[in-house]
């Protein structure tokens, strides 16, 4: 009797994998799992994904920043009220989209974590949370920065910028409150109830603080971002923005990971010091 | 469905009781709340140097402070006392609904709040020399202290649970209120000196509390659920 060689569970890889040259085969294989799946209900498209998708997204992300950095520099026309100050907006409007994009996910990653229960949704809201503060703190920076010059003041008491510190102060409250209850499923629930209140409260401040003001002079900014500004302006606009998501999700990535990582050694540990 | 419903209302009722004899019993919150929020009223007065000509401007603004420093010393007290003698997790063993909890914390808290501003609305009125005392600051007070009880009854909840309880829940709750500040402080300083089209603050009140009433009662149990 004949021992097989492969055991029965295990995929075989198909025949065409041995007569491709050797640099191809990474690729069939990718296109063979997609087509094939070894377990039908585990997308099997996702392990290569996992396996490369990092490196892939690290280089795309250095790429389109160093790209964004040019165009915002070299590419982009000087503008004719601003000079050169104007540059500052590429950046400071791209951190600004990412970072309501941050708390958007922080939001959506919490009713599903109470949804759900799935312990995974709530590292993608924490990393979410982590990194979208870390984007406010800078959309906050640049804009004092460029209000500096142009306003004349670090600060103005302008619906925008309001709602946008405000914001900043209920997803530092988020990281504190996470700080305090530590790796915790009720500390995770109770986050994840911040992360629902907390964006749904920024559309309404958003309007309370523009009506506060509306009796009060505004600053007219032109921000070069009207019907009339040139190509170069949007695409290098667009390319920043999409520079700061690759960035954004780079960095989500990692967060993410940390967090598994200090989930799985804290249970670990609490299993080491059971026995 | 009938029964459900009165045995709610029941529970509810059962809860605030129970708090509200302990507070009188003990007297623990309600004097130095309202004690608090009167000092808060004269430090202000020497703080901005209140005169005849400023006071308009300063006064509804120190009087909402007021209130709002003193409802987070209440309202952190609530809960960690149910935490403190373990009487929460008693409280989680009866067959009580999650809603109805929340219902009866919320409407404790509107009643120690609601007493504290019985006394500090016309001392403010006396030591400040504002005409604040009509009929229209009654529904202003009312809706401005149920938005702040409504997120501020959620997040003592959440607070109770970790370490630092009374430096945590300012820090959750400040930055959620700021609608209800700026949109009570507006509507208060419009009874001092009327503004020509101003725009609907009293409205402004009604949908935050509409909104986070709904939302906090939906997110309650998920905190307290252990």
């Amino acid at each position: 009797m004949q021992v097989a060689k492969e055991s029965p569970g295990t995929p075989t890889s198909p025949p065409l994998d041995q007569s491709l040259p050797r640099w191809l085969r990474p690729a069939w294989r990718t296109v063979a799992a997609v087509w094939r799946p070894a377990r039908p209900y585990a997308f099997a498209a996702w392990r290569p994904v996992q396996r490369y998708g990092e490196y892939v997204l690290a280089a795309a992300t250095v790429v389109t920043v160093l790209a964004a950095v040019w165009m915002a520099f070299k590419y982009a026309p000087t503008d004719a009220l601003q000079g050169d100050v104007q540059r500052i907006e590429y950046f400071h409007v791209a951190l600004a989209w990412i970072a309501f994009l941050a708390f958007f996910v922080v939001f959506l990653a919490s009713v599903a974590y109470l949804w759900r229960r799935d312990e995974r949704w709530d590292w993608i809201a924490r990393a979410a949370a982590e990194v979208g503060t870390v984007f406010t703190t800078l959309v906050l920076i640049t804009g004092s920065l460029w209000g500096h010059i142009i306003w004349g003041t670090w600060w103005a008491w302008d619906a925008r910028l309001t709602t946008t510190l405000i914001l900043w102060f209920i997803y530092v409250g988020y990281l504190l409150l996470r700080s305090y209850t530590g790796r915790s499923e009720s500390g995770a629930r109770a986050a994840a109830v911040l992360g629902i209140i907390g964006f749904v409260d920024v559309p309404i401040d958003y309007l309370s603080v523009t009506w506060w003001r509306t009796l009060h002079p505004s600053y007219q900014v032109p921000l070069g971002q009207t019907a009339q500004a040139p190509a170069s302006v949007v695409s290098t606009l667009l390319v920043a923005v999409l520079a700061f998501t690759l960035l954004f999700t780079f960095l989500m990535l990692l967060v993410y990971r940390m967090q598994r990582a200090q989930s799985v050694a804290q249970r670990l540990r609490a299993r080491v010091e059971l026995e | 469905m009938m029964n459900d419903t009165r045995a709610f209302w029941q529970q509810t009722f059962a809860i605030i009781w129970k708090d509200l004899r302990c507070e009188l019993r003990a007297r623990q919150v309600w004097v130095s709340m309202a004690m608090f929020a009167v000092l808060v009223l004269v430090v202000f007065n020497f703080a901005f140097d209140l005169r005849v000509d400023n006071v308009a401007a300063v006064g509804p603004g120190a009087l909402w402070i007021a209130f709002v420093f003193a409802s987070m010393l209440g309202l952190g007290r609530t809960m960690a006392a149910e935490q403190e003698h373990g009487s929460l997790d008693r409280l989680l063993l009866c067959p009580v609904d999650r809603k109805a909890l929340y219902l009866a914390k919320l409407l404790g808290n509107l009643i120690f709040i609601g007493v504290v501003e019985v006394i500090a609305v016309p001392v403010f009125a006396a030591i400040y020399s504002l005409p604040i005392l009509t009929g229209m600051i009654v529904p202003i007070v009312l809706l401005g202290t149920l938005g702040v009880a409504a997120v501020g009854t959620l997040f003592s909840a959440v607070a109770a649970n970790t370490r630092a309880r009374e430096v945590l829940l300012p820090l959750l709750v400040f930055p959620l209120i700021v609608p209800v500040v700026i949109g009570a402080v507006k509507a208060s300083q419009a009874l001092v000196s009327p503004v020509p089209n101003d725009p609907p603050w009293i409205g402004l009140l009604i949908a935050f509390d509409v909104i986070f009433l709904s939302i906090s009662a939906i997110t309650f149990p998920y905190v307290i659920e252990e």
